[in-house]
């Protein structure tokens, strides 16, 4: 294949890749011009999300980028929840007198890691894309520099994440000798009838790399950390696009790589897909933190998203995409909201601060008692739906147990969703809140509006979308 | 027309209404909150307007489901509702209660009052939704979400331990529902559809209906509420307010045992049948040990919170004995049960808005200061002891009738229940109103205002209509109740 045909399937990564240079030499020569190099970066990722959308679909630079209905499916969302966090961070840095342009700058290069991620065809091109991502995550984990909770935050997401990449590395470099190649279709060809102990063993070392990076359980020890200590607006960012590059990694890893060998990822899968729900359930049950309750509710999410990949059917993909979509949705908002809200100047953050919420910020808490409501399960909201296609699919796959002991783990996380909407509604306040920034408001309000009720109408064109991206990945 | 989704959501025009007046003016204003207490009411009365034309369109003589929609939706669900015999009529019980817990509430709810009439109105929708849903997914959406106004309304608006009360009320019925929610997703793996006219004629088989029975009972003995899942209804029932103990007794208990009728018997007559003992001795047990446990009740809401659980009791015993005396008795326990109880819930919202206290021991002697209160309180006990003439006898007889064709023994000792509802309800009336008024806090209490008496009249009525005449009960119910013993006897094989 040609070099051109090659570049066409990678119009997307090309023009955020492109921009995010532009802009830094732009900020470079003018540092203070923030607002025009945020809004070309929320164009920049607007224009991919396009591209993404109408790429035409192939196999480029030797099966390392993977341009098909998942991949657009998956970038589409990714750079849209990118171009949501700029507006929602830069103006919420400012405020705090850090007025940096590289914000805009590190969500894109961000955005293009995940993009790369989400249409990667081999190790190589699957690591470049972690580490890329990563790397920008660190730094905007750590951004607020002032603050020394954001300066651990970055570092023990760095360190651990650097511990993460080296497990994936190291699972690479023993598919890598044992398959002979380090393409997917190529490695699926060896696994046909099953891994062998080699291919296995490194299989469960980057099953634990990426699991690191969804933080599901056992690998979560970081999330509450830097969920709790990194700016609440990049928590917004981080908490759910690099969640969905992950998780469509991991779903392309698995089936296009390890297809003929799903008998043995699976139970790998459903045990860390029922560790994540049951430590998200309990440990969250004792958090006072916000950051870290919705931290351990976030592992809890991936333990479902996990369970409807474990069902190792185009169900269960199906399901997952769903899942993640519906969840970055409901994180963002979530996030939104406790970013939109300060009592005199300081960020309210614990389930304690909120008392009285609905008096005095009723929009806010009534947007966030939807997505309590959502995280909860409970229909008809966004989160109800989401798990319902996964349990479906576990169920249609054989994994009826599993998907029971994950419903009753809902029920034990309910109580801390609902001790949170208790608190908002029937706790008396303890002060008037600042008048929250209009953008953060917009969002987290435009988002919950989306989790109910919107999205009973956004579903009829969400599962198709999904059902074709789900079909992509040639599972049965 | 789509009569059934206009009576669905015609309540949330109430809630579009209020909202819109709660953001164009302030929610503390006294007219804001007098116009908001009539948009409620009105939306009600027009709701109870709509069911009305519902019920007399109402064809009694098919056994399927009428005024039908069906609109595809997303992933093979369909948006699909639809009445029959079984549900029409709680339809209509629901629309009926409402505009009474709306005047209930008048005065006695003082706070956040735009809120609460929001919650009750979405509430109306969504119980309203539960019986015209004609798809699983559909029935689990309104179910489940029901939960969220209730919570509320508890937590927000109830009594002391309202917090305890509200998150009792909240985890317990969810971890019921989620065993249903399982069931029903292996329902629409096993059948391929979700349609529940489609399921009723689907035969699963048996080995599975065992499961599924269980996860659907699971559900339903929580909500209905059965021995020994009852203990979540008296704390709920005591901390809620009045209206709110109203729409829990009249209406939401009645989930349970609709979705007994709609689902456990037409989709798993096989473990309906094997499972029958099990549920009649529970049934027996709720009958026999909750009219003890009320007998020692000093609270009177809670006193009748386990009465309702004992009532519950004869509600079961009939849908299980699987013949018609059974089932229709059944019906008729509900539906008379929603009346009864939530008139008695009423009459303790009466003193308790008065005297603030719902304890036993601080009344005595109410006839001397409250004459027309001691005839309307007198007339409810009656009917909840189940005296001929009123509603509750014919539910009685008919259910115990039920359950000496399928176990004798359960109808004799279900008979006891009778005897024992007398001992705890006339006692609670012998406490509250006879004797000499000892208490003086209770010399100046005034009786039954106009208000108060509108909103017993239709009560009374009721009872008594329904006690004298309850073929304008069974005429409606009579064909598909017919049908659903018809088919459930074909499958058991009896």
């Amino acid at each position: 294949m040609n070099v051109s045909a090659d570049l066409s399937l990678a119009v997307p990564q090309l023009i955020l890749g492109v921009s995010a240079l532009v802009l830094l030499v732009l900020g470079a020569f003018s540092p203070k011009s923030t607002t025009a190099i945020c809004g070309g970066g929320v164009l920049a990722l607007l224009a991919a999300a396009f591209a993404a959308a109408t790429a035409p679909f192939g196999r480029a630079f030797a099966g390392g980028l993977i341009s098909d209905q998942a991949s657009a499916f998956a970038q589409v969302a990714i750079y849209i929840a990118s171009a949501v966090a700029i507006p929602l961070g830069q103006p919420w840095f400012e405020r705090r007198g850090v007025r940096n342009f590289e914000f805009p700058v590190l969500i894109l290069l961000a955005a293009l890691g995940m993009g790369m991620m989400a249409g990667s065809g081999d190790l190589i091109s699957l690591y470049v894309g972690v580490e890329l991502h990563s790397l920008a995550l660190y730094v905007l984990a750590a951004m607020h520099r002032d603050n020394a909770k954001a300066s651990e935050a970055g570092l023990k997401y760095f360190v651990l994440g650097a511990l993460s990449s080296g497990l994936l590395l190291y699972g690479a470099s023993l598919i890598y000798g044992f398959a002979g190649s380090t393409v997917f279709s190529d490695i699926a060809v060896v696994v046909k009838h099953g891994a062998n102990t080699g291919v296995l063993f490194g299989l469960v070392f980057l099953i634990c790399g990426l699991a690191f990076k969804v933080s599901a359980a056992p690998f979560h020890m970081w999330t509450p950390d830097v969920y709790e200590g990194a700016p609440t607006p990049v928590v917004a960012f981080f908490a759910a696009a690099p969640k969905m590059a992950a998780m469509v990694l991991f779903a392309r890893a698995l089936a296009q790589g390890f297809g003929g060998a799903s008998g043995q990822w699976q139970q790998v899968l459903v045990l860390i897909a029922l560790t994540s729900v049951v430590v998200g359930a309990f440990w969250g049950l004792a958090q006072k933190n916000l950051k870290r309750l919705w931290a351990y509710s976030s592992i809890a999410n991936i333990g479902y998203a996990l369970l409807g990949l474990a069902s190792g059917d185009a169900r269960g993909v199906q399901a997952m995409l769903i899942f993640m979509v519906l969840y970055m949705i409901d994180v963002t908002g979530f996030f939104a909201c406790l970013a939109a809200l300060s009592r005199k100047g300081r960020s309210m953050e614990t389930i304690d601060d909120m008392a009285g919420l609905f008096k005095e910020q009723p929009w806010i808490a009534a947007a966030m008692t939807v997505f309590s409501l959502s995280a909860l399960g409970l229909p008809p909201f966004s989160g109800f739906w989401a798990k319902y296609y996964v349990f479906k699919a576990a169920l249609g796959a054989g994994l009826g147990p599993a998907a029971v002991a994950g419903l009753v783990g809902s029920v034990v996380a309910a109580f801390y969703y609902l001790r949170l909407i208790k608190v908002m509604w029937f706790d008396v306040s303890e002060g008037a809140t600042d008048r929250p920034p209009v953008e953060a408001r917009a969002i987290g309000v435009a988002m919950a509006l989306f989790s109910f009720p919107l999205v009973m109408v956004a579903l009829t064109w969400i599962d198709p979308l999904a059902h074709a991206a789900a079909a992509a990945f040639g599972l049965a | 027309m789509p009569i059934l989704s206009l009576i669905t959501y015609a309540p949330l025009v109430g809630v579009a209404a209020i909202l819109a007046l709660r953001l164009f003016s302030r929610p503390d204003d006294a007219r804001t909150v007098g116009a908001a207490k009539w948009i409620a009411l009105i939306t009600t009365l027009a709701t109870l307007a709509l069911s009305v034309l519902l019920v007399v369109q109402f064809d009694r003589n098919t056994a399927g489901f009428q005024f039908v929609e069906d609109n595809a939706w997303f992933a093979g669900l369909h948006y699909r509702l639809g009445v029959d015999g079984i549900s029409v009529l709680f339809v209509l019980l629901t629309a009926f209660l409402m505009p009474i817990c709306i005047a209930a509430s008048w005065r006695s709810i003082e706070t956040r009052v735009l809120e609460y009439l929001i919650a009750f109105l979405l509430l109306e929708t969504l119980v309203i939704g539960v019986f015209c849903a004609l798809d699983l997914v559909l029935f689990y959406v309104f179910f489940e979400f029901g939960l969220v106004p209730m919570f509320l309304i508890i937590g927000i608006w109830g009594g002391k331990r309202r917090v305890y009360a509200a998150f009792k009320f909240f985890l317990y019925t969810l971890l019921g529902s989620v065993l249903m929610l399982a069931a029903i997703l292996a329902m629409i793996n096993i059948s391929g559809t979700s349609s529940i006219p489609e399921l009723m004629t689907y035969h699963f088989d048996p080995a599975v209906q065992t499961w599924l029975w269980l996860a659907f009972f699971a559900s339903f003995a929580v909500k209905m509420p059965m021995w020994p899942v009852h203990t979540w209804l008296p704390d709920a029932h005591v901390e809620a307010p009045t209206a709110g103990s109203v729409i829990l007794a009249g209406i939401l208990l009645k989930m349970g045992g609709y979705g007994f009728m709609r689902f456990s018997l037409p989709m798993f007559p096989q473990a309906s049948h094997l499972f029958a003992p099990l549920v009649f001795a529970l049934s027996v047990i709720a009958i026999v040990y909750t009219s003890l446990v009320a007998f020692r009740q000093v609270d009177i809401k809670k006193l009748i919170a386990y009465s309702s659980v004992a009532h519950m009791g004869f509600v079961t015993m009939g849908i299980f004995s699987g013949n018609l005396q059974g089932e229709q008795g059944a019906m008729f326990q509900m539906l008379s049960h929603g009346l009864i109880s939530g008139a008695l819930f009423l009459c303790v919202g009466v003193v308790y808005d008065r005297m603030h206290t719902r304890e036993i021991a601080f009344y005595g002697g109410l006839v001397k200061r409250m004459p027309w209160y001691a005839a309307v309180f007198m007339l409810f006990t009656m009917g909840n002891v189940g005296l001929p003439g009123t509603s509750g006898f014919v539910g009685e007889i008919l259910t115990m009738t039920g359950a000496y064709g399928a176990s004798t023994w359960t109808a004799l000792i279900a008979a006891t229940g009778v005897i024992l509802s007398a001992v705890y309800a006339l006692s609670l009336y012998r406490r509250v109103v006879f004797g000499e008024l000892t208490n003086p806090k209770l010399a100046a209490i005034a009786d039954l205002d106009w208000r108060e008496v509108a909103i017993f009249a239709p009560l009374i009525a009721g009872t008594l209509i329904l006690g004298v005449y309850p073929n304008y009960v069974f005429n409606l119910t009579q064909t598909s109740v017919d049908h659903l013993v018809t088919v459930y006897r074909a499958a058991v094989g009896g």
